[in-house]
């Protein structure tokens, strides 16, 4: 049976030698987590499935930098590694796998041009293809959207882009089944309400892009300890959930986390 | 020297990188006439890309695999480098190498297609590749098509995803596996080295 994936998410600031692995809190204060290549050998060794390295910093001029990040990475770390941020064409996508990576997650450069999407996925692969999606609750009801009930009321998610500082208008479900038609191998789902707060997943979002789509959804957004990431797998139909902080610091072991999703009845890898 | 065949479908640091790792001296050939003269005391066939591609692009390898297998080199495929060892797939016209006698057949309906992510191990028999490898290890895999040897008995272990399918086959120097074992972690890696010391 396949397990269900865990996977630390590295920030990744390229302006600094080597790059840094950051965690902003609350979106401004900027803390420091140490060497990427350094974190991902240390993921390796506590069980991590997969790594996702994002430049958060998405500049076309430090596309080096990631490939060299990624060639170290790949002496050492031997899991499926995703770069994304800063992938606006297929010769960036060329780079990144050319350097060791085996996917690359796309998100603003796909919301501009879907085609993206179809020549990623033509020349490497569907599995190469990770379509991020950055979405935000909007409430009440407006035609033509994908309503999902919760707690609060009835919703829409919109899709954001440029890193959340624009909205597109577009329905982040109806984007997601696009997604998927064009080759997409795996949608990474971030929920900008939750996203940085440590309340835990947006569990209506997860639940409603994957049950709208056969390809793997990874939860992303919220994550602040064990639970959260047992009650978003084990509620909804998520592949796989990510997290940053809690691994980044220190706060808790993936194998401590994959104990907690053992002992609730999620099948992990262990 | 471990001949890494590069048929033009994907990068192979991630292989070379294992298997270097685990004490290999992997060589990336990338041309068919490299392989006739390479000497090779073991070749990979990696696992990139669609069945009729791959079988195109590995048309003129042919004949140095041949010589290579009939002399009793080792010999690991993974992935699409295992399916092409077979008579034939559902996924191309395209004729397979036809050194193991069977089909190669798409992923059952019901189940997401490809897998992607890593699913255990059923072990079948203890062979010398699967050293050091328990029932119920995980191994990653990305595949929408699995092999059905027609002779049972090459099945070393075996993997559930909707089937119960041949995960690892073995059959005298030709080895096989459908996962990767290069994005395995520590055992994928073991099962390299227990190629390596093959060669």
């Amino acid at each position: 049976m396949l397990a269900k994936r865990i996977i630390p998410c590295l920030d990744c600031d390229l302006g600094v030698p080597h790059g840094r692995v950051v965690k902003g809190v609350k979106f401004k204060q900027i803390r420091y987590a140490g060497i990427p290549w350094e974190l991902a050998e240390e993921y390796d060794r506590q069980g991590a499935d997969e790594l996702i390295f994002l430049d958060i910093t998405a500049s076309h001029e430090r596309r080096e930098t990631m490939a060299k990040v990624i060639e170290k990475t790949s002496e050492n770390v031997f899991m499926p590694l995703t770069v994304g941020g800063g992938i606006r064409a297929l010769a960036d996508a060329r780079t990144a796998f050319n350097s060791g990576a085996d996917k690359v997650s796309v998100n603003t450069a796909a919301l501009k041009n879907p085609d993206l999407i179809n020549d990623i996925a033509k020349y490497f692969g569907n599995q190469a293809c990770v379509l991020a999606i950055d979405a935000k609750r909007r409430n009440g009801r407006e035609p033509g959207r994908e309503m999902v009930d919760t707690p609060d009321g009835v919703c829409w998610f919109e899709c954001s882009f440029y890193g959340g500082r624009e909205f597109t208008g577009i329905d982040a479900i109806q984007w997601a089944i696009e997604a998927e038609e064009r080759g997409a191998g795996d949608i990474m789902l971030t929920s900008m309400d939750r996203d940085g707060t440590k309340d835990g997943f947006d569990i209506e979002l997860t639940r409603a892009v994957s049950d709208s789509v056969n390809i793997p959804v990874i939860a992303s957004g919220g994550c602040g300890n064990p639970e959260h990431i047992l009650e978003v797998l084990r509620d909804t139909n998520a592949s796989a959930a990510l997290a940053a902080s809690i691994f980044h610091f220190g706060e808790y072991t993936v194998g401590e986390v994959k104990e907690c999703l053992r002992d609730g009845g999620v099948h992990v890898r262990l | 020297m471990i001949a890494v065949i590069d048929y033009g479908m994907g990068n192979l640091r991630s292989i070379h990188n294992a298997l270097a790792k685990v004490g290999g001296n992997p060589v990336i050939i990338s041309d068919s006439n490299a392989l006739l003269d390479a000497d090779a005391d073991a070749v990979v066939i990696p696992g990139v890309g669609a069945f009729g591609d791959a079988m195109r692009n590995l048309a003129p390898f042919a004949d140095g695999l041949f010589d290579l297998v009939n002399s009793g080199t080792p010999l690991l495929g993974i992935c699409i480098g295992m399916q092409v060892l077979f008579e034939r797939s559902e996924e191309s016209d395209a004729a397979g190498f036809g050194l193991i006698r069977g089909d190669v057949v798409r992923l059952p309906d019901g189940v997401k297609i490809p897998q992607m992510g890593w699913n255990e191990l059923t072990l079948r028999s203890d062979t010398d590749l699967l050293a050091g490898i328990d029932d119920g290890d995980f191994f990653y895999f990305v595949h929408s098509y699995y092999c059905v040897p027609e002779d049972e008995r090459v099945i070393a272990a075996t993997t559930d995803y909707g089937v119960d399918m041949a995960a690892v086959v073995e059959m005298d120097n030709i080895h096989a596996v459908q996962f990767h074992p290069e994005k395995s972690s520590r055992k994928g890696l073991r099962i390299l080295k227990n190629f390596v010391e093959k060669s």
